[in-house]
């Protein structure tokens, strides 16, 4: 009896004690993939299987697993995805996240159990700020920079009253901050809608449109974008009252409002277009495989695999070593889809910002095309409150 | 006050109210004549949207789609009753709402599979997807009042069944005495799966109304459900007249109360607190109406015995 307890205690030690020699590099990706928000979740994991693919399916000459979970929209359930990742299925790196609040309820999981984790969306101002986290990376933006440089769009283009619609939740309200953190204007109006519950935007274009005024910035993602453009086209407002809108027409939105969207404006760190190597490379890749542009979610998903691939190489697939695959990965040291860039104290991008417009391409595709920078080589406002330094 | 926006959101209102009125009406025939707490009426609503989005892409049509799609709701609803909710009239009500949520699991997972993950979306045809002017200077979208006009039309047209056909009479007569309606010679199981799947239409319609505003997705009754059981019970279980009152209130309520309460709260709060307080206390309005009007009216507003 024992012996056997013995026996028993000391294979306990054994299956606690941290693998040198790595035999995979584990990977768990949480998106959404189902609900009306899925085909986001969709792009990104296509992205994802691209950049393991081109990586040959080995990073620093070890195997590479990707595990996706789906959030089903929700942060309950993205929390005990997460949370599966991290426990039972021991992943090194927790990515993903498209939501905010989705982000914010599995982040403590991640960081307090030692494994690193990277927004591929979600930046919510947290976690760039006084949660920043020596295990938390973004390689997306924070979300208060792409409005931000969308207010600097405004005052370029002389709009002096403005009317801000929102969904209520994390990243919504973050988005408002960040224009109203750059607009110097008049706003004259402001609503807040039920999140992800309305969709019904009647009562607050009505309320729009008494207000008068030069222009009306939304942030609405996904569906939530397609059927607002719907219903400022069908109220009457899309010939009247300028509509600019951040993470609303994007690659997926672009193609179901067609000639709706052609013409819109919008603010974004990076569009297919882009004119850097590793994106040309990525776009056409992704299009040739799966027959349709890339979204921002893609590409920052297809970041995330190449910044962890980075990583991982730096120590030549020793995953034991975090010190060396966090140093690594506070290089930046890889081709970027939005070109060289740097990240902050907070883990978090600094780059370029730019001016996009939907549009109609050569081969009567709907895609969106850069037309000027906005904000150059920009850091978010909430660096300063981080404690962390490197 | 700008009466201007003020009309506008009366209408928008009343175009909500009426949405969840095709919603209730249902809702409320089933739950008050057939004593019978159907939790997948909301699945039923999902399935007319995803029936209309797929006889619009297939006919190319929204008008015909409607056409389409109600029917087969209906079709949908008469199947379920005769497969899975006979049986249950006699249970009570827990086993009722442990079956009939077992339902709406099975609704959205077979959704998942016929139609997949990502939703669908109705086109509307050019003529609904534009906007006149109900005032000079007023644009207000075709679709819109197309919702209106609609459910008033079934509201009259519901009116005139209960009130003046034979089969009325006999719902009627349901709703007051099951068991003397059955000895009188009454076929009682073939009246429930009429009312059952009257219901379901009326889900059915209110979900192909609602599939070009929201989107069609799976797990989409469930949230509007939750509203529909508010109107129910403001209005009285197992009255149709009390569901069309309480469902324009909702509607208006909802609507003016989402537009206005910023401005109201302004006047007594910084703006700050006031764009905070706004959301929040807005989508808690009706809650609030339906725990006043139970304080005061616990039957609802028009209990069925004399509605």
């Amino acid at each position: 009896m024992k012996r056997k307890v013995i026996g028993l205690v000391s294979a306990l030690a054994l299956m606690a004690a941290p693998a040198v020699a790595a035999d995979k590099v584990k990977i768990g990706f949480v998106t959404t993939l189902t609900t009306g928000a899925g085909v986001f979740g969709k792009g990104m994991k296509q992205a994802v299987e691209l950049a393991v693919e081109e990586l040959g399916g080995k990073m620093g000459g070890v195997e590479v697993e990707v595990i996706f979970e789906d959030d089903g929209f929700k942060p309950e359930i993205g929390k005990q995805k997460a949370e599966k990742l991290v426990k039972k299925d021991k992943v090194n790196f927790l990515a993903g996240f498209i939501w905010s609040h989705v982000l914010l309820a599995s982040y403590k999981t991640a960081v307090q159990n030692d494994v690193f984790l990277i927004s591929s969306n979600a930046g919510p101002a947290p976690l760039a700020g006084k949660l920043c986290n020596p295990n938390f990376f973004s390689t997306s933006w924070q979300n208060d920079q792409t409005p931000m440089a969308m207010g600097e769009v405004l005052n370029q283009k002389g709009i002096k009253r403005l009317y801000i619609m929102a969904p209520n939740y994390a990243a919504g309200k973050n988005m408002v901050t960040g224009v109203e953190r750059t607009y110097k204007g008049e706003i004259v109006g402001k609503d807040m809608t039920k999140f992800p519950a309305q969709l019904d935007f009647s009562a607050e274009l009505a309320k729009a449109r008494a207000a008068k005024p030069d222009a009306v910035f939304v942030f609405y993602p996904g569906k939530h974008g397609a059927q607002f453009f719907n219903q400022y086209s069908q109220a009457g407002l899309k010939d009247n009252i300028p509509l600019y809108s951040v993470f609303t027409v994007d690659a997926v939105t672009v193609n179901l409002l067609k000639d709706l969207a052609v013409g819109s404006l919008a603010t974004m760190f990076w569009a297919p277009d882009l004119d850097v190597p590793a994106n040309k490379k990525f776009v056409a890749a992704y299009r040739a495989k799966y027959g349709e542009y890339p979204t921002f979610y893609a590409a920052q998903s297809y970041d995330t695999v190449m910044l962890i691939n980075s990583a991982v190489t730096a120590v030549n697939g020793d995953l034991s070593n975090r010190d060396g695959m966090r140093d690594a990965m506070r290089k930046a040291n890889f081709d970027s889809v939005r070109g060289p860039f740097k990240y902050g104290n907070n883990h978090f991008p600094i780059q370029n910002f730019y001016l996009r417009e939907a549009v109609k391409d050569a081969d009567g595709n709907y895609t969106t095309s850069i037309r000027s920078v906005v904000l150059e080589n920009h850091q978010d406002t909430y660096a300063k409150d981080c404690k962390m330094s490197w | 006050m700008n009466w201007i926006l003020l009309l506008e959101q009366v209408l928008n209102g009343v175009q909500l109210g009426v949405l969840l009125f095709l919603l209730a009406a249902g809702l409320t025939l089933v739950f008050g004549i057939m004593d019978l707490v159907n939790l997948a009426h909301g699945s039923l609503y999902m399935v007319g949207a995803y029936f209309a989005a797929t006889f619009t892409s297939w006919t190319g049509s929204f008008v015909l789609a409607i056409f389409l799609a109600v029917p087969a709701t209906l079709l949908v609803g008469v199947v379920v009753e005769v497969i899975c909710l006979r049986t249950l009239y006699q249970r009570n009500h827990l086993d009722q709402v442990l079956a009939t949520f077992g339902l709406i699991l099975f609704f959205n997972e077979a959704v998942r599979l016929v139609w997949g993950p990502a939703g669908l979306d109705v086109p509307l045809p050019d003529f609904l997807n534009s906007n006149f002017e109900i005032l000079p200077g007023v644009p207000y979208p075709t679709y819109r009042v197309m919702i209106i006009a609609t459910g008033i039309a079934v509201a009259l047209g519901l009116y005139f069944l209960v009130a003046k056909t034979r089969i009325g009479m006999l719902i009627r007569a349901g709703a007051t005495n099951r068991e003397m309606v059955g000895a009188l010679g009454v076929d009682i199981k073939l009246l429930y799966t009429l009312i059952f799947g009257l219901g379901a239409a009326l889900a059915g319609l209110a979900g192909v109304m609602a599939g070009p505003i929201f989107t069609v997705e799976t797990g989409m009754g469930e949230g509007i459900l939750i509203l529909a059981f508010v109107v129910i019970v403001i209005g009285g279980i197992g009255s149709v007249r009390g569901a069309f009152v309480a469902a324009l209130i909702v509607g208006l309520i909802d609507t003016v109360g989402r537009s206005f309460l910023p401005d109201i709260l302004g006047l007594v709060l910084s703006n700050q607190y006031a764009d905070t307080a706004a959301p929040a206390l807005s989508s808690m309005l009706i809650y609030l109406l339906m725990a006043t009007i139970l304080a005061f009216r616990p039957a609802g507003l028009f209990p069925p015995s004399n509605g």
